[in-house]
């Protein structure tokens, strides 16, 4: 692929420049960035880094500028559908772009089957990815139950699947132990020397990591400081350590902000213990997390928790905090045991939890103030408060922005200000310095050394960072689930004959799990699989429609459907469920309507009306009414529906030939209930009528005529007939819409969109793909409902079965791709389930011809109605049920089914986004 | 239990509601287009009921009769032959096809009592039923008419003086306005209730609240009023607005009286709201559960067919939701102006209804956290 000499730049970048809202985020970069070489992006959080990365990646719309990636032009699409087999992109965060619920193989086989490679090809790199990974034996894990460290492994797997020549990582490291980081440099250092040609393109805020790189390019606030290999960047600022280099680089004021950690002074005698562990134990099932677990921390002493990614640090924390229930053992919190109805010692106690946990929806300031009137800090102090948190975290310019539009580093200081709002005793803390600048880091120390030595709070610390470590008054080690060595830095240092804690630590670490040369791979070995890989390489993904990156998704949504058994049962049972109460609920006879009648004629003529209401089987006779206000009264609080008033002189009038009138009142708060009331009056009335006139004029009596009324296609005008061919219509939009309607959402919420951003996959191809598994849970329910209707509900099927299940198949494609659409436009879960429901239910019930004929309904809903497919598949589910019709009686409804479904798809994939704003 | 804790958590849920302008103008549109849509599409009854009429006779009298088919109730009527018939109800093109027999006129002038055949599309129930009594009455009072033209004697004419109360034109919007807007509060209230703690879990937030001196009866509480009241503001604005107002439907009884009612309602709907979100693990399960909740919920409540048609069994469940309680007291206060002393068996069944979907709901919160 690679024809081009190694002196070409991999990408060069003119003159970018990209703004979120008003807040820039890169201010006019040009940059080359030579080939075939490691290079690494550093600077503090929040200077544009991520935003470079993801342009350089193609996952970002380039807003001015021109990035030139691989000798074609970013902006044009034609070209990054050519050159993205040949990048790799690999978000910030932890697994960001894997799927939980699927295991590590099933994750790397969906990005196999995204560029397009074949089974085999994909069985044999899996293999050989995740040997050298040291993932193979975990190659059945949910993605979900990764410890970090092995997150980042998996997702590098998934970006080396296609053998790019451009890898981008964006903090690849960021919240992994030293031990798995150093495992995941090392390989990405043997695939480099496999791979010449490869450009490892890295951002990074571990600047011993980029002491490694090839070339680096240090940022700050949107613009390039430096660029250069390591030497000559350490040369240029005449320092000794990158760390120092950096903060050299930075503008004078920023510079100013920082200063040196000062050695911890030594803790003064204090009395007691703040933190007190014994015998912890905490088991999720056969899983143990930890394992007796026991240790005393002093009041004011800084105590550091290290210990590889998953081996139960959190999980400790969580225990202290009250937030789970030990299993066995005991804690105590300033000598009172943890018990989590106590609200009391939450107050003294602040907690920063390791993943980010504050509210999206507010303002920086909002959160803060939030935090500090829930800990009951008193109104008028809380300005004060506010104000001097964001000082000490750097936030004052930052109060009114939304912490999602934080990077990571900062979003950690937000956590800190908050976790500190109420002056707690006691800080609990789960990495809070994961992902956060050098500079950044120290500023938080100085302030956690100040607290705990003036201020005299212990604080609970867990950190991946030696130094930081080393800052400590004792540390733990813990692993799978023990607590290996307990100590002060130099002791634990002294105990291994170590020079570092962190040499310190990997023996202890190797002491308990074994050399980790484990995972690595004898040389020659690694040299077979990777030839193995290659009689690969020379497929490359066909641009177009392609049917196995379809299928890479459907097989994607479909493990997922079956991983949540609960959702896939709820859609069949609940169906079928919901057939029954509507069937049998939904009843358009009206019967046992309750009457009453104020008779004052009181003869026989007059009951004998009476008598003919009365002995219908539409209406139940109450106690006879006494005067108009008991009619008022009795129809007002719903008792009766029907009011009769027979005058007085009745009987003698009719016999005479007089005209009288009889009153009737019906109660009309239901308009459709009693216009049917009132049709079975006037009915009843005119037989009775009729009655008397054969009785006064005999047999001969002209002017009688008979109605004989016939009801067709449901002859007895049983409601479940009429209903349940209309019932299914309506659950089949609406489940099948529920399903999907929240598939292309929830990526965009939980970021795994980013994979349709950087891979060949196109957008018709990633919706269709999505829906495949949808339409066959819609066509299960569409066979499970015809079969209830059919055998349970014995309402007789009388047409065409083909018929119905071909209008079915375009039906249930029509509501899927109708959940997609809605999916697609919806910017968050909520207002997809709210949407979804909202626009389908109302026009399924109301305009679809459910209940009223389409045909008689007016306005808006008449136009919804009729272009509402529901409405034809309504009309052909009657049809073949009830009318006996065939395939050919049917065809003016299906032609507008044929049409809705693709149309839908196509709408929803032109305006699905291939990248980010 | 801390007021003040409650009144702050519910302003946050407030503020993160300001900040989905999606979701805003999805509520917007729920209490505005949606109900004017649904009223103004509802007809009466028996509005534009497609009719076709086959006639043998052709005499003046069947003439007549096929002039009486008048809009608004029926479409005017397609002469068509006795071929067509079968053909254009298998279709579904109309719901009515009248048969006038040959001789028709002769045979009823002659006493000889002759048959017109009614063909009525049974599976089109609201129109089938109400709609044959119109078709009768329309024949009767023709032939009638017709018959006291041709000096025929008649029998005698007892007048039926039939009105209707409440709503004395038995106009079809005044009830489809209303129950439109019940529906919505029900639907909104489950959905912004349930979505908003599980949005909560997702996103790791319960977690931090449970570190703060919060119980979970302050989370939940603080929850069912943010999200109570959004609903309750935007029924009280699409009740004067839209339907009072635009649709121009005349509320007789209390407005007040009725949301007191919908606030008690709007208690029982969150909490349930909250005991499906506890129920479900994710957002794509609460949708499912949702749809499987609400469609009962809406269709068998009595805001789409009357109560006393439904079978015993569904009528007894039903009292069970809160719904079937509101749309009773909703009828009795807003269209026979009912006072408290009518409807407070409602008042009584809501209470009872959301102090029980309450403490399950915390029972189960409480459960979920663990």
């Amino acid at each position: 692929m690679d024809l081009s000499p190694r002196t070409t730049p991999v990408a060069r970048l003119k003159a970018v420049s990209h703004a979120y809202g008003k807040q820039t985020a890169l201010d006019d970069i040009t940059l080359d960035i030579p080939r075939g070489r490691m290079i690494g992006f550093i600077g503090p959080d929040g200077v544009g880094k991520s935003s470079l990365l993801s342009l350089i990646a193609g996952a970002r719309r380039i807003q001015k500028g021109e990035v030139t990636v691989l000798d074609g032009d970013m902006r044009a699409s034609a070209h990054r559908r050519r050159v993205c087999p040949s990048i790799a992109y690999m978000p910030q965060g932890l697994g960001r772009n894997l799927y939980p619920t699927l295991s590590v193989s099933e994750n790397v086989d969906f990005f196999g089957g995204l560029f397009g490679q074949s089974r085999a090809e994909r069985t044999s790199r899996i293999r050989t990815l995740l040997t050298r990974t040291g993932l193979l034996p975990f190659a059945d894990r949910p993605a979900g139950k990764l410890s970090g460290g092995m997150k980042q492994k998996l997702g590098l797997c998934c970006a080396l699947i296609h053998d790019p020549d451009l890898l981008i990582l964006d903090e690849p490291t960021t919240g992994v132990d030293p031990l798995s980081r150093r495992q995941f440099w090392d390989l990405i250092g043997d695939i480099q020397r496999e791979r010449p040609n490869m450009t490892v393109v890295v951002a990074t805020a571990y600047m011993e990591e980029a002491a490694r790189f090839d070339w680096l390019a240090a940022m700050d606030a949107g613009r390039l400081l430096a660029t250069g290999s390591p030497a000559e960047i350490l040369a240029q600022t005449e320092t000794t350590t990158l760390d120092d280099a950096f903060i050299a680089l930075l503008p004078e004021q920023r510079r100013a902000a920082h200063h040196r950690v000062e050695h911890l002074p030594p803790l003064a005698q204090t009395d007691g213990f703040a933190i007190e562990a014994e015998n912890l134990t905490m088991r999720f099932g056969d899983f143990t997390a930890v394992d007796h677990a026991s240790f005393k921390i002093r009041r004011g002493e800084i105590f550091g928790f290290l210990g590889s990614n998953g081996c139960g640090k959190s999980t400790t924390m969580k225990m202290l905090t009250g937030l789970l229930q030990p299993s066995e053992g005991e804690a105590k919190l300033f000598g009172r045991t943890v018990d989590p109805h106590d609200l009391e010692v939450r107050r003294r106690v602040g907690y920063m939890s390791q993943s980010f946990s504050l509210y999206n929806e507010l303002t920086v300031r909002q959160n803060l103030v939030l935090h500090a009137q829930l800990f009951r800090i008193p109104n008028a102090d809380i300005p004060g408060r506010i104000e001097d948190m964001a000082r000490r975290f750097q936030l004052l310019e930052l109060m009114d922005a939304l912490p999602d539009s934080l990077p990571l580093g900062i979003r950690q200081r937000l956590s800190l200000a908050v976790a500190l709002v109420h002056g707690p005793e006691m800080l609990i803390l789960d990495e809070p310095t994961s992902g956060v600048d050098p500079i950044a880091r120290d500023q938080l120390w100085t302030e956690l050394i100040a607290l705990s030595r003036q201020d005299g709070v212990t604080i609970f610390i867990s950190t991946h960072f030696m130094n930081e470590a080393e800052r400590c008054d004792r540390v733990s080690l813990m692993h799978a689930g023990h607590v290996l060595v307990s100590d002060t830095p130099d002791a634990i240092r002294e105990s291994r004959g170590a020079e570092t804690l962190e040499a310190a630590f990997i023996g202890y670490l190797e002491d308990a799990i074994g050399p980790t040369g484990q995972t690595q791979m004898a040389p020659d070995k690694a040299a077979q699989t990777t030839e193995s890989a290659e009689t690969f390489a020379a497929i490359k993904p066909r641009p177009g429609f392609d049917l196995r990156r379809l299928l890479s998704y459907s097989a994607r949504e479909a493990l997922e459907v079956r991983r949540d058994p609960i959702r896939a049962t709820l859609a069949l049972i609940g169906s079928v469920i919901l057939m029954f109460v509507i069937g049998y609920g939904i009843n358009m006879d009206v019967n046992a309507i309750t009457f009453a009648v104020l008779d004052r004629d009181d003869t026989v003529t007059s009951r004998d009306y009476v008598a003919d209401i009365a002995g219908s089987r539409y209406f139940t006779e109450r106690p006879p009414l006494e005067d108009y206000a008991d009619i008022d009264r009795r129809m007002r609080n719903g008792t009766l529906k029907l009011a009769v008033e027979i005058p007085s002189g009745f009987a003698q009038n009719v016999a005479r030939g007089r005209d009288v009138a009889i009153g009737a009142w019906i109660d009309g708060a239901m308009p459709q209930h009693a216009e049917t009331i009132r049709g079975y009056v006037q009915g009843m009335h005119k037989a009775w009528l009729g009655r008397k006139a054969q009785e006064i004029y005999g047999k001969a009596a002209s002017g009688q005529f008979t109605v004989e009324t016939r009801f067709r296609y449901n002859p007895g005008i049983e409601s479940l007939v009429a209903m349940v061919p209309a019932v299914i219509p309506l659950l089949l939009l609406l489940i099948p819409s529920m399903l999907t309607a929240l598939s292309v959402v929830r990526e965009k919420e939980l970021g795994s969109i980013v994979n349709l951003y950087v891979t060949p996959v196109t957008r018709l191809e990633f919706l269709l793909g999505k829906q495949l598994p949808y339409l066959a849970i819609g066509m299960a329910n569409a066979a499970l409902l015809w079969l209830f209707a059919v055998f349970v509900f014995q309402v007789p099927f009388t047409g065409s079965l083909v018929a119905f299940t071909v209008a079915a198949l375009l039906y249930v494609f029509f509501s899927t791709a109708f959940g997609l659409l809605v999916s697609t436009f919806m910017s968050s879960q909520i207002a997809a389930i709210f949407g979804t429901t909202l626009m389908t239910i109302i026009p399924a019930v109301q305009f679809s011809g459910m209940i009223d004929p389409v045909s008689s309904l007016q306005g808006l809903g008449a136009v919804v109605g009729e272009i509402f497919p529901t409405t034809y598949f309504n009309i052909i589910s009657r049809g073949t049920f009830s009318k006996g019709l065939a395939l050919d009686d049917l065809q003016a409804s299906l032609l507008p089914l044929l049409v809705a479904g693709p149309l839908l798809l196509l709408v929803s994939a032109f305006f699905l986004k291939k990248q980010a704003r | 239990m801390r007021i003040a804790t409650i009144f702050h958590l519910g302003t946050k849920e407030l503020r993160g509601l300001m900040r989905d302008p999606i979701l805003i103008g999805l509520i917007v549109y729920a209490f505005s287009v949606a109900v004017y849509a649904q009223t103004r599409a509802m007809p009466d009854a028996l509005n534009k009921a497609p009719i076709a009429l086959v006639d043998e006779d052709n005499s003046p009298l069947s003439r007549r009769i096929g002039d009486a088919f008048l809009k608004p109730y029926f479409q005017p009527p397609e002469i068509i032959t006795a071929d067509e018939m079968d053909k254009r109800m298998d279709a579904g093109i109309d719901t009515f096809a009248l048969d006038i027999p040959p001789s028709f006129q002769s045979d009823l002038l002659a006493g000889k009592n002759p048959v017109i055949q009614l063909n009525v599309d049974a599976t089109r129930m609201t129109q089938a039923f109400s709609g044959s009594g119109y078709v009768q009455t329309i024949i009767a009072e023709e032939v009638a008419g017709f018959a006291a033209d041709s000096g025929v004697g008649t029998a005698p004419t007892v007048d039926l003086a039939l009105r209707a109360r409440f709503n004395a034109g038995l106009n079809q919007t005044w009830f489809a306005a209303v129950m439109a807007v019940i529906n919505n509060v029900t639907m909104l209230s489950i959905i912004l209730a349930g979505t908003a703690l599980i949005r909560e879990r997702e996103h790791g937030t319960v977690e931090h609240l449970l570190v703060m001196p919060v119980t979970p009866a302050e989370i939940m509480l603080a929850k069912v009023w943010s999200m109570g009241l959004v609903v309750f503001i935007a029924t009280w604005l699409s009740l004067v607005i839209m339907v009072q107002h635009v649709l121009q439907v005349p509320i007789e009884g209390s407005l007040a009286l009725f949301m007191a009612g919908a606030a008690l309602h709007l208690l029982a709907t969150t909490a349930m709201g909250i005991a499906l979100a506890t129920l479900a693990g994710s957002m794509p399960q609460f949708g499912l559960l949702l749809m499987l909740v609400l469609l009962p919920l809406q269709m068998l409540s009595g805001s789409t067919t009357p109560r006393d048609s439904m079978p015993e069994v569904i009528q007894m469940i039903m009292l069970a939701a809160p719904n079937t309680h509101f749309v009773t007291m909703a009828q009795a206060i807003l269209y026979r102006s009912a006072g408290f002393s009518v409807v407070w068996p409602q008042f009584l069944w809501l209470a009872v209804i959301a102090t029980i979907l309450f403490s399950l709901s915390l029972a189960s919160f409480r459960r979920s956290l663990r």
